[in-house]
């Protein structure tokens, strides 16, 4: 039996392989964008076109429809795997899970998170955001949606045996998604106001981080959990 | 446990006729402040409940103990209960003394989402089939969300305190009066007492049905 090659070999073989299934099935890629797109329009139409209505409920508007299109996109993230079989593949292939976790949130937030969050000025256009609010808003979901796959995939992991689990995800997401919503939003809302937001986009990066090292244990754990019923 | 029980519902009864009927008015809130002989208990028990229920998850994921699995499945129901007898008499209080039945505080939004938490925990456990999974998956969520509860407290308390400044003053426990504390602690031992019997006896209840096919649970109902 030849030697099993290492974690960052694991790391960038699995990420690779991510990037190419996702650029075979386009569509998947490009629904949460429309979905985010479309969603916006539902802001000015329900509750009042005018900007002097729109621009105040802006950054916390855009971060919601954010994170429910990261919502809305985490059940795909293990379930084609789990149903094809090459879940059971990576965990009978030797890799540390953790890894192969890893690599399949980073290329998660790529393929949702980095495009939202470089498509968001356009949205903060269509919501009359303040000028001084662009850098942050990017900035804040560069940082809160990577929170957002990783915190997200444990949720994915813990339903991906459940034939119906998209709105269980949702259920048991939600909670989890309180700080970084909170953060990512007042560092919006302040930096619009003129004052220093850096606090709130450092607070953004700890929780990244922290999540980055302790989310793919336990997404790691329930996938071996859900492959054993 | 009769005991137990015996001893809980003393206790409640004890407190709660001592806490409505005998201790002082307040001065400000008058009667109305009755409320937190149910209320803080209900509260302490529900934050308590959860560390419960993720402690047995964590002890049944390592050391692969069955029954602590099912006291965390019995725990569950209880805390979202809980949770709830403390949001809805925390807003029948608020009616009063605050003049409105819900106000977003920090307190309140964070008991509303570990309202959510239970209720993520207990849906999860309920939609597997198959037993272990669901023990196992709800053990890691519970322990998610331990790690979760101190970063949620936080940035709530955190945002309440950016969004609006502190207009409404609860009475610190500290500064409340001996002979309204006194019932109170009655019925927060009262509340312990009553959580344990309770946790105890939907553990027994959970075992009997998990075991139902084995020789002694059915030598116990005599078929």
């Amino acid at each position: 039996m030849s030697a099993i090659p290492g974690p960052h070999r694991a790391l960038t073989a699995s990420f690779k392989r991510e990037l190419l299934v996702a650029a075979r099935a386009r569509s998947e890629f490009f629904n949460p964008l429309i979905f985010f797109l479309s969603i916006t329009m539902f802001v000015p139409l329900g509750i009042a076109p005018d900007a002097q209505t729109l621009a105040p409920i802006a950054p916390g508007m855009i971060w919601i429809i954010a994170l429910l299109s990261v919502l809305l996109s985490l059940d795909r993230v293990f379930q084609s795997d789990f149903e094809d079989g090459s879940l059971e593949q990576m965990v009978l292939s030797g890799q540390s899970l953790y890894w192969i976790v890893i690599a399949k949130s980073l290329a998660h937030w790529v393929l949702t998170g980095l495009p939202l969050a470089l498509l968001s000025p356009i949205l903060g256009v269509m919501m009359a955001l303040p000028g001084e609010g662009y850098v942050a808003l990017v900035v804040s979901l560069l940082f809160g949606t990577g929170s957002l796959c990783f915190i997200g995939a444990i949720g994915s992991a813990l339903t991906v045996a459940l034939r119906r689990g998209g709105l269980l995800l949702s259920l048991i997401i939600i909670p989890l998604y309180v700080p970084v919503l909170i953060l990512g939003s007042s560092s919006v809302q302040t930096a619009v106001l003129g004052e220093p937001y850096l606090g709130q986009v450092a607070l953004l990066a700890a929780i990244w981080l922290l999540s980055l090292m302790i989310a793919p244990f336990a997404a790691a754990g329930s996938i071996k959990i859900s492959l054993g019923t | 446990m009769p005991w137990l029980a015996l001893v809980g519902i003393v206790l409640f009864l004890v407190g709660a006729i001592w806490g409505l009927g005998f201790a002082p008015a307040d001065s400000k809130q008058g009667n109305s402040y009755r409320i937190i002989f149910l209320h803080v208990p209900a509260s302490f028990l529900a934050m308590a409940g959860y560390y419960v229920m993720a402690i047995c998850g964590a002890v049944g994921l390592i050391w692969r103990m069955k029954i602590s699995f099912m006291m965390m499945k019995s725990a569950a129901p209880i805390g979202a209960v809980l949770t709830f007898i403390s949001l809805v008499t925390g807003s029948i209080w608020g009616k009063p003394t605050w003049g409105t039945w819900w106000e977003w505080d920090a307190r309140i939004t964070f008991m509303l989402i570990l309202f959510f938490l239970y209720l993520g925990v207990w849906a999860l456990q309920t939609s597997y089939q198959d037993r272990d999974a669901a023990d196992k998956t709800s053990a890691i969520l519970a322990l998610v969300g331990t790690v979760n509860i101190p970063i949620i407290y936080k940035s709530v308390d955190w945002w309440y305190s950016l969004h609006q400044p502190a207009t409404l003053k609860l009475t610190g426990p500290s500064s409340i009066d001996a002979s309204m504390a006194y019932p109170l602690i009655v019925m927060i031992v009262a509340f312990y007492v009553l959580y344990t019997w309770m946790l105890l006896d939907r553990t027994r209840i959970e075992i009997l049905e998990r075991e139902r096919k084995s020789r002694w649970v059915q030598a116990i109902f005599g078929q």
